[in-house]
């Protein structure tokens, strides 16, 4: 009997494709963001609001994923800018193979932002690496607050908790000094925005987090 | 459940091995799985039996290393385990510290039976 030892990451091959699509995202200077959320929080609602925001030509795209139907695409395409389904068929999250696959066909180079709707689910898509600046948690307030601690996994790996619905507030009983404090006790640095997507209260915070993100992936003009 | 999918890459993953051990035949795969990895033990075990049942890969044994989460002091270098999210240095109290494990998702070994 013989041990090998072995140093390589189960989702190796996921890693790499992710890494292809990074380098290709940074040779364009295009932000991909990843957004992730349990199902109804909110990822669409969002998308929609920020492209609401968005002058014509705003050089963005979307890709939004989902287990079965083409609805969010549905939605999301009224505003005019290029929109991509992924249909999973099954599968809980996108990996990095189907990202590439979707943007077959568009020019990275007419890009500087690629939004990405992952599948609702808070669990499997922490663990897929898309290639992605940065992974956004989206988490309602409809929800329990106690959600960071319950799904350590993506609240750890988001740069950017969205708590969405505060709206909602005056009528839930979350507790949202405790999500903020549960999320920081996971991961100190995450960034949080309030927001909700059906009155349109604190939207601006999140378009500042967007613009301050797409201007720090933008080459230093000599 | 994307149990499922990992199990499937753990077996791609033992095949790439394989392939550069010529007639060796693999008996046992060990995993790292941090606690911040989002994947379950027992999930993971029931996909890995499904895939492998009744296949060229039945006598294939799994198994998994739980990895706590660990962290390190960016001031004073201390390596401490993070208990209950408590992520705090336990011997300066500085409260930016850095993860250094608990979030992996690897391979740690295979074991070969040899011609």
């Amino acid at each position: 009997m013989k041990r090998v030892a072995v140093e390589r990451k189960v989702l190796s091959e996921n890693d790499r494709i992710a890494g292809q699509l990074r380098e290709r995202f940074c040779a364009h200077d295009v932000v991909c963001l990843n957004l992730i959320s349990s199902p109804g929080a909110g990822k669409t609602s969002l998308l929609e609001r920020t492209l609401e925001g968005f002058p014509t030509g705003e050089r963005v795209a979307v890709l939004t994923g989902d287990i079965q139907t083409d609805h969010d695409a549905t939605r999301l395409a009224r505003f005019g800018f290029p929109v991509r389904q992924i249909t999973t068929g099954g599968a809980c999250h996108l990996d990095a193979r189907m990202v590439e696959r979707a943007l077959e066909g568009w020019r990275l180079e007419d890009l500087d932002l690629l939004l990405i709707e992952n599948v609702g689910n808070l669990v499997c898509p922490a663990s897929y690496d898309l290639g992605e600046c940065a992974k956004i948690v989206v988490l309602s307030v409809a929800e329990g607050e106690d959600k960071p601690l319950k799904y350590a996994s993506i609240f750890f790996r988001s740069t950017l908790l969205v708590l969405n619905k505060i709206d909602l507030l005056p009528y839930v009983p979350f507790d949202i000094v405790r999500a903020r404090e549960y999320a920081r006790r996971v991961h100190p640095e995450i960034e949080i925005v309030e927001v909700s997507c059906t009155s349109g209260a604190g939207m601006e915070n999140w378009r500042q987090w967007l613009r301050f993100r797409r201007q720090a992936a933008q080459p230093i003009s000599p | 459940m994307h149990e499922l999918s990992i199990a499937n890459s753990v077996l791609e993953a033992v095949r790439a091995e394989v392939l550069r051990h010529p007639g060796a035949v693999p008996v046992k795969v060990a995993l790292r799985v941090g606690e911040l990895a989002g994947v379950d033990s027992d999930a993971l075990a029931f996909g890995f039996q499904a895939l492998t049942t009744g296949t060229e890969w039945a006598r294939l044994a799994l198994e998994i290393q739980r990895k706590p989460r660990q962290h390190r002091c960016p001031v004073c270098k201390t390596e401490f385990l993070v208990v209950d999210y408590n992520c705090i240095c336990p011997a300066c109290g500085a409260s930016r510290t850095e993860c250094i494990s608990g979030d992996e998702l690897e391979l740690a070994y295979i074991e070969l039976e040899e011609p």
